[in-house]
């Protein structure tokens, strides 16, 4: 086991000195090492899947998953977790999309728009959390329903077709700057990067981890835990409204049911990129690996011949081998500092 | 403290009751109400070893799809010219199998149930997908599809309601009248004192979850049955109503309280309210709405009747210290 | 979390509702409002009745109609639903729309039940799963209530007249026409993007397709692969990701879905191959309007889905008027539909809407579903 302060300096996000951050950090690294040999086996069956736009189609539409996993994940962290983004991001991808049609609004201003309802409804899901003290695996769960209600509401059956968009608004999602990278990856790298140094350096990131892995603790720190959450739950909304508006940008066509049933996905994303669902600990770059490599799941299988409905038992495997991975190895740790101490 | 939820269950039914008579001049009929039974019937079965699990302090959320893969299963071996006779006890062995391995990464594993349940949630669907794929099978004998969509004779009650009643009773009675019960609730409460006071920890919350497997897959049978047709889809979103109607009827989500005739008074509301809901005509999103706000309230308005009251207690000298921030439906028998 | 941080995001939450009033509201008023609240007010003047018996002559008498979709999200049900509107505030008769918001069977059957509970004169009905709602329906048809199938199909007996939206073996033809005309001399590969594999409408057109491609006029195209994109945006885009991937040559993707011809044609604009991969399939004119005019999909059809729901409320009104009992043979006109000629009843009680419409670029403009 590498030395903690080694551990720490090399990078990791997360409180320095924790061991845990050991194998975390090579958490990203083993997910980027599967993702190389998994994508070399795929490539031999279908040499097209290693082709510069095969990668860029594919890394386009899971940079809206990263975009949403990281929210999920800095919620996770905190020793929560959020149902609702799905909701949420179908929510701010009609409503944007509405008013752009009628043009209530202008392209920034919509995506403005767009971005406050994310706010708002994560910072509805903290109110409901924190201050009402409601678990949050109950208190999403209602607002999943809630959230997908009102969307329902507002859409009825109406779908914004693509001419309905201003002209060029969706060309984010098909352009690639310097002719190589596609603007959405650039905007979830960001995101990553951004949130990364938030995480590490400064103090509200080490109340976010010292939140998750001991409330008394914090507590006792005088860490004021419930706005902590609060502001985790906040910023998950915020960024799945960014997402809903890359949706739109995305797909174009926009009706009710944006972003059905893709709560599994990003929680999956969060789970396989090594944040533990005990709260405390994991990374919010292993999240956006995590919805990179479900993303190249699901382009794999058809080309390797699997059909879709293979899609679904392969994300469950991978959610149950990435937790038991991790508390096995949690586990050798945990054996190996408690001998080191008896020594 | 005894049945002080249930007593507000029973009064919010009534009111729904009144609600939905007022809102419809159908709905106070025998027909409409052996529909909105049956309507909810599936969710209703499965609550049962649900709230069994949460009272224990885990939550199984892949019942949905447990239900789905007992249904694909049942159609595929029918389709293979398996008789029902055979192919009921197939599933009903692959539910417990699929409860077990949940509940041996739960209890042996260690890992949090809202994970491994998750996981087994896509997986089970998958594994119903790779098994029916889209197809759906549907040619089921008469004496079979009669099972759920069938009343018991000269009455106008629904066969699943026979059976969600016997296992309502049967868990009721295990859960608040005997010994594996109250190890239901000491591991709920604390699992590390029940451990040390001599329960099997391990082997009761494996026992839970194979049980929760095996329900579900019962369930999955009579859904194809009231189908009349196998889908891989079969049971998809369910556990969402689920989950909300054993919160709803008063079990802690964190585990150590809840009881079985609260959950079961929860499945009535919830089902007479979608079906007052439907029947004056409110659309189905408002209907969503209202099943997510009923969730949210089943646990803000105990919790903080809960303050209100330690509040006034400390005002008036404070006899009661707040001990237990959400009490609900105290249920350990004494 | 202090009390004054907790009074702050209440105010944001009433400012975000105040947002969301912002969001609703349709974009043009719709035909369809229109319709509804012409509907509304010849029901108004006719409500005290409203829920009179079904024996009522269905030209003059109202009656009360339970349209019940696969689910209330999907805009073709809101574009057959302006049909069905218009022919209710013709004939005078009440529309009342339910159902679930996911095109599932057990989601739909409690609005069957329902339905025969507040006796309604007739139910017309896509059905979720044709077995699924079977029992439901026919416990319905024993109430006395008319069952009008239309766009899917119930099992045959539980329902009185299937309205069926287009001639089958003419989608499969018209597939193979536009697949050719589309493919550079009419040769090259082309893939299909279907909607879920058991979607029985899905592959019979795809059976006929193939049939037609097998004869001569064809020969130079080659179908390479059949995929599903179960008519979800996310999978439907994946699959024609992949698609354009596994088959560099591919000339044409022929989409018989709504959801899944918009999914490609997006994917293959992305990807900038607009030029040498074309669209085609069935598609809405409105989503379908800017790849017309950049050139992914220059030709593509669908039925005149108002129509359809026109023409299904008229048959349910001429059912509970005992003009028709859906017996084959029998025959009806409807104004406005079919050239005014007769329509017949066939095998199974099924009517046939007509022949699909073809839109390109010098059409695609006069519709707006």
């Amino acid at each position: 086991m590498a030395e903690p302060a080694v551990a720490a300096g090399l990078g990791a996000a997360r409180p320095r000195g924790s061991w845990v951050s050991a194998f975390a950090r090579q958490r990203e690294l083993s997910l980027v090492a599967i993702m190389v040999v998994l994508g070399a086996l795929v490539s031999i069956a279908a040499p097209q899947f290693l082709t510069f736009s095969n990668i860029t189609a594919v890394a386009v539409l899971a940079s809206i998953y990263a975009i949403a996993s990281v929210g999920e994940a800095l919620v996770v962290i905190t020793r929560n977790i959020d149902l609702s983004v799905e909701a949420t991001i179908g929510v701010v991808a009609y409503c944007v999309a509405s008013v752009l049609e009628r043009h209530v609004f202008d392209a920034p201003a919509a995506i403005a728009l767009g971005i406050g309802i994310g706010l708002v409804l994560g910072m509805a899901n903290g109110v409901i959390v924190t201050l009402l003290r409601v678990p949050s695996i109950v208190a999403t769960l209602g607002t999943l329903s809630i959230f997908r209600g009102l969307d329902y509401v507002i859409a009825g059956s109406h779908q914004v077709p693509l001419a309905g968009l201003p002209p060029g608004f969706t060309d984010p999602a098909r352009t690639n700057l310097f002719g190589v990278l596609p603007v959405f990856v650039l905007v979830a790298l960001g995101v990553v990067v951004l949130g990364t140094i938030i995480l590490r350096s400064t103090r509200f990131g080490r109340q976010v981890y010292a939140v998750g892995s001991n409330p008394e603790a914090a507590a006792i720190l005088g860490i004021p835990a419930r706005l902590v959450e609060f502001a985790a739950f906040s910023v998950c909304g915020l960024l799945a409204g960014v997402a809903g508006v890359m949706w739109v940008m995305f797909f174009g066509t926009i009706n009710g049911t944006a972003g059905t049933g893709i709560v599994l996905s990003i929680v999956a994303a969060v789970v396989v990129g090594g944040v533990s669902t005990l709260g405390g600990s994991g990374t919010i770059a292993g999240a956006a690996l995590g919805a990179l490599f479900l993303g190249f799941t699901a382009n794999a299988l058809p080309l390797v011949g699997l059909s879709q409905f293979w899609l679904q038992a392969i994300y469950g495997l991978v959610i149950l081998v990435a937790v038991s991975v991790d508390a096995i190895i949690l586990r050798r740790l945990q054996r190996a500092t408690a001998e080191r101490r008896a020594r | 403290m005894l049945a002080r939820w249930e007593t507000l269950l029973v009064l919010a039914l009534i009111g729904l009751v009144a609600l939905g008579a007022s809102l419809s001049p159908f709905f106070l009929t025998a027909g409409n109400f052996s529909n909105l039974i049956a309507a909810l019937m599936e969710v209703a079965i499965m609550a049962m070893p649900m709230t069994l699990i949460i009272v224990a302090g885990e939550i199984d959320l892949s019942v949905e799809s447990m239900a789905g893969l007992s249904s694909a299963i049942l159609g595929f071996l029918w389709a293979a010219g398996v008789p029902l006779t055979i192919g009921i006890p197939v599933v009903l062995v692959v539910g417990a199998l699929g409860g077990l391995l949940n509940g041996l990464i739960v209890a042996r594993g260690g890992l949090p149930s809202l994970v491994v349940t998750l996981g087994t949630l896509a997986l089970f669907r998958g594994m119903a997908l790779i098994v029916l794929g889209p197809r759906g099978v549907s040619d089921f004998p008469t004496a079979f599809t009669q099972l759920g969509f069938g009343h018991v004779p000269g009455t106008l009650i629904p066969w699943p309601f026979v059976i969600f009643i016997s296992l309502a009773l049967v868990l009721g009675i295990v859960l608040h009248r005997t010994w594996v019960g109250r190890q239901v609730f000491a591991i709920g409460k604390n699992a590390e004192t029940a451990r040390f006071s001599g329960v099997r920890v391990t082997r009761v919350r494996i026992s839970l979850f194979v049980l929760s497997g095996m329900v579900a897959s019962l369930a999955g049978v009579i859904l194809t049955s009231r189908l009349s047709s196998a889908r891989a889809d079969a049971g998809s979103g369910m556990t969402l109503t689920v989950a909300t109607v054993v919160l709803l009827g008063g079990v802690n989500i964190f585990g150590g309280s809840g009881t079985i005739p609260g959950v079961a008074l929860a499945v009535l509301c919830v089902a007479v309210m979608q079906n007052a809901l439907r029947l004056a005509s409110v659309t189905v999103e408002v209907q969503s709405i209202a099943l997510g706000l009923l969730l949210i309230l089943s646990v803000v308005i105990p919790t903080f009747a809960h303050q209100a009251r330690s509040a006034v207690d400390r005002v008036r000298g404070g006899r009661h210290p707040p001990a237990d921030p959400v009490a609900r439906g105290e249920a350990a028998p004494s | 979390m202090d009390l004054r941080t907790a009074g702050r995001s209440v105010a944001l939450v009433s400012v975000a509702a105040l947002v969301f009033a912002a969001c609703s509201g349709s974009a043009t008023p719709s035909p369809s409002a229109a319709a509804a609240s012409a509907a509304a007010s010849v029901a108004a003047s006719a409500a005290p009745s409203a829920e009179a018996s079904a024996a009522a002559s269905a030209a003059a008498g109202p009656m009360t109609v339970g349209y019940l979709p696969k689910d209330i999200v999907n805009q073709y049900f809101a574009a057959a639903k302006t049909g069905v509107d218009k022919a209710a505030a013709e004939l005078g008769g009440t529309v009342k729309q339910v159902g679930p918001n996911e095109a599932k069977p057990d989601l739909q059957i409690p609005f069957i039940t329902d339905l025969t509970t507040q006796k309604v004169s007739a139910i017309i009905i896509s059905a979720d799963g044709k077995d699924e709602v079977a029992p439901a329906l026919k416990a319905a048809m024993a109430a006395g209530i008319k069952v009008v199938g239309f766009d899917s199909s119930p099992a045959v007996g539980a329902y009185n007249v299937f309205v069926n939206q287009v001639d089958f073996s003419g989608v499969g033809v018209n597939l193979a026409d536009w697949a050719c005309e589309l493919a550079p001399s009419c040769t090259g590969d082309i893939a299909i993007l279907s909607a879920a594999a058991t979607a029985t409408n899905q592959n019979a057109w795809i059976e006929l397709m193939k049939t037609t491609l097998a004869t001569d006029k064809y020969k130079g195209l080659k179908l390479v692969d059949t995929v599903y994109g179960n008519d979800d945006a996310t999978v439907s885009t994946t699959q024609a990701q992949a698609l354009l991937t596994k088959y560099p040559n591919l000339k044409v993707i022929v989409a018989p879905t709504t959801v899944g011809i918009l999914a490609a044609a997006q994917v293959v604009k992305q990807a900038g191959k607009s030029d040498t991969v074309k669209v085609t399939g069935l598609g809405f004119p409105n989503d379908m309007k800017p790849f017309v005019k950049d050139g992914t999909s220059p030709v593509f059809g669908l039925w005149s889905v108002p129509d359809l729901g026109y023409l299904s409320y008229m048959v349910a009104a001429k059912l509970v008027s005992g003009e028709i009992t859906g017996k084959e043979g029998e025959s009806f006109t409807v104004k406005g539909l079919n050239g005014d000629k007769p329509y017949t009843i066939g095998k199974d009680g099924v009517v046939i809407l007509g022949p699909a419409f073809r839109f390109d670029k010098t059409n695609v403009d006069n519709f707006n579903f």
